[in-house]
């Protein structure tokens, strides 16, 4: 394998860490707070591709404010799945939530084949995101080359969030004890749904990019990286933002060089993820950058 | 019919003993009763009523075993679906007659061994039972590390990695293709044998010294420990016996819809079952075979909403897939509004039974 070829296997690699990093951060945000794996979250995802194809194809908006648009309506169906179904089981047995979870993503995945019917639908990439990229031997598409960037936009972002605004420092005031932080006055309810809307919108921005990668989407397109992205999340260590990120992108690495260096072993890639998360538990439960051991 | 009198009402006798064999008795009765409605079914009933009788009775068996894990130990995994595939795969592999397999295996040959044996079902059944419970032994070693929704993952990734190799192990499963061509040989006697026994285990573990441990486990795995109860052997016993059992019914269910494909082993069946015990009520044997049987022949009920109906002219045009919306609210539904499910962590009782008929007559 010669450098460019390496440094092509580097980008596609970045590009998919980066989307299991924008997936993954909903997990461990939701995770830091309520202590909940929320299984829905992939499937959030796949309905956000749809706002967003509805919004492409059918209003025939730019692909910007489809985008855009796909984020808040995903980020509104995050609080209500919050709200109808997690919100009446906070004092419930962890597992009771967990279970409810599963159901909601049973929910979503099954009314989607309902609505949307079982066949894959073409999902078109926006002009800017389909060039070809040519240096030498170094063949890349743009979109391969954009989504680390927006990626890194899009994290900046949210580390401005959590660190530098009042609602920000709730929320990382609510992940450390939440009845305490209840007690001391602070809309906790609102908080939690403010963290669902965010996890949601960035899982729609993921998904989105996502279906313009493999372009199309379909009714169970979001069960595999929503696994994947929660096994990122574990990796990294799970309730830290800046570890999911890191798990992401050490997980899309890892994925791109199974597929690269052992092509034998491609068929196995989606296996992967799953072996690197029992090693991890095994060998250092508490991922990459965590501090508290998981129950 | 003095002696069903005595059956019933063991009156003023004393001893523990004497109501145990009255309820040994009456259990057998009832088997007997349960097995001629069976031997009636068969000799009547359609195909398709025997098919899906047959189908409840594999429920029965993976519920009941899913439930030794999951509500009696409170182990809350997600793995099911990888045992069913190994007992499918092993006792199908072992069954189909050297033609067949070198008929199915197009694209790469099987490998020596497997490509020569042909073995009776029974034999076979009892090498993927034992099998998979060996499979779940050696996998209890890294999962039992992990507790509560990590352990849902950790068995969740399991489930996952076995459909992957059953993809691409292709000299052995002979990949997405599956296997094709398995005789048709379970049928109701099967079936709810294999439900009997398994009854019959489990039952006798639940109530056992090594339930109570399991149940302590469940409550309280620091007390349970304290006590001198080793948690993690205890967890893997469990966890080793409902594998076998969901091996067995495994290679059970291949050999009633005689072809197997990787896809069928998706964490779709592993929902299934969780909504069967968590309907039933997490933790109650019992529970799990009621609900086991309600969800058989209730998600065949609700086949009319995918069908269209015509209702005083009014025609409405059937949804394909609206049973499974319905299934996910309902598992949702219980968790927010009942999630002691039907039974809580009650078991059925004759004692219970005899208690309401008794209080309906009068007597105190």
């Amino acid at each position: 394998m010669d450098s460019a070829q390496a440094l092509q296997q580097l980008i596609n690699g970045l590009t998919l860490g980066s989307l299991y990093a924008l997936i993954a951060i909903g997990y461990t945000m939701v995770y830091g707070i309520l202590r909940l794996i929320n299984f829905a979250h992939g499937d959030v995802l796949m309905v956000g591709c749809y706002f967003a194809w509805f919004g492409a194809v059918q209003f025939g908006l730019p692909w910007w404010v489809a985008l855009m648009g796909s984020m808040v309506l995903t980020a509104l169906l995050g609080v209500l799945i919050d709200q109808g179904a997690y919100r009446p089981l906070r004092k419930a047995p962890r597992i009771s939530a967990l279970i409810t979870a599963i159901g909601v993503s049973f929910f979503l995945e099954n009314l989607g084949l309902v609505i949307f019917g079982g066949r894959p639908k073409a999902f078109q990439r926006p002009e800017i995101f389909n060039q070809l990229y040519q240096w030498g031997e170094l063949r890349v598409l743009s979109l391969s080359v954009w989504v680390p960037i927006i990626t890194a936009v899009i994290l900046a972002g949210l580390m401005f969030f959590i660190y530098r605004t009042r609602q920000g420092m709730a929320m990382r005031a609510l992940s450390r004890d939440l009845v305490t932080v209840h007690l001391m006055g602070i809309d906790t309810n609102r908080v939690v749904a403010l963290t669902f809307a965010l996890g949601s919108a960035l899982a729609a921005a993921g998904g989105i990019f996502w279906a313009m990668k493999y372009p199309q989407i379909n009714p169970l397109m979001g069960v595999l990286p929503g696994l994947k992205a929660f096994v990122a999340a574990v990796l990294g260590g799970i309730g830290n933002v800046f570890g999911a990120v890191l798990g992401g992108l050490l997980l899309g690495l890892c994925e791109i060089m199974l597929v690269a260096f052992l092509p034998d072993l491609a068929g196995y890639r989606d296996a992967l993820a799953f072996v690197l998360l029992i090693g991890f538990l095994i060998f250092r439960p508490t991922g990459i950058m965590g501090e508290e051991l998981p129950e | 019919m003095s002696w069903l009198s005595d059956l019933l009402d063991p009156g003023s006798l004393p001893a523990r003993s004497l109501t145990r064999r009255r309820d040994t008795r009456l259990t057998l009765l009832a088997a007997a009763g349960f097995a001629g409605l069976l031997w009636l079914l068969e000799g009547w009933a359609g195909g398709y009523v025997v098919h899906m009788t047959t189908l409840a009775g594999l429920f029965v068996v993976l519920a009941v075993s899913y439930n030794l894990i999951n509500g009696v130990t409170g182990q809350f995994s997600l793995e099911p679906n990888a045992f069913v595939a190994c007992g499918a795969y092993v006792t199908a592999l072992l069954t189909l007659s050297p033609a067949e397999k070198a008929a199915s295996f197009i694209l790469e040959p099987l490998v020596w061994p497997l490509s020569v044996i042909c073995l009776p079902l029974p034999v076979a059944l009892l090498i993927a039972g034992l099998l998979t419970a060996l499979m779940a032994f050696l996998m209890g070693f890294p999962v039992f590390r992990v507790r509560g929704d990590y352990l849902a993952i950790v068995t969740l990734g399991f489930g996952e990695v076995i459909r992957v190799v059953a993809n691409n192990a292709q000299s052995v499963t002979n990949g997405p293709l599956g296997l094709k061509g398995i005789t048709h040989l379970t049928n109701v006697w099967w079936a709810w044998g294999l439900c009997a026994f398994t009854l019959f285990v489990v039952m006798r573990l639940v109530n056992s010294s090594y339930g109570r441990a399991l149940k302590a486990v469940r409550e309280d795995e620091a007390a349970a420990e304290a006590m001198g109860i080793n948690a993690f052997w205890h967890k893997m016993l469990a966890f080793t016996i409902s594998a076998f059992f969901e091996g067995m019914a495994g290679g059970l269910l291949a050999h009633l819809i005689t072809t197997i494909s990787p896809s069928l082993f998706t964490f779709f069946l592993t929902f299934n079952l969780l909504i069967i015990i968590v309907v039933g009520g997490l933790g109650s044997t019992t529970g799990a075979v009621l609900a086991a049987v309600l969800f058989t022949f209730g998600g065949e009920w609700l086949r009319v909403v995918e069908e269209p109906l015509n209702i005083l002219g009014l025609h409405i045009p059937g949804i394909p897939g609206m049973r499974m919306v319905i299934f996910s609210l309902i598992l949702v539904a219980f968790m927010i509004f009942a999630r002691q499910g039907l039974m809580g962590r009650a078991e059925f009782s004759w004692r219970w039974i005899l208690a309401s008929r008794r209080g309906r007559r009068g007597t105190p």
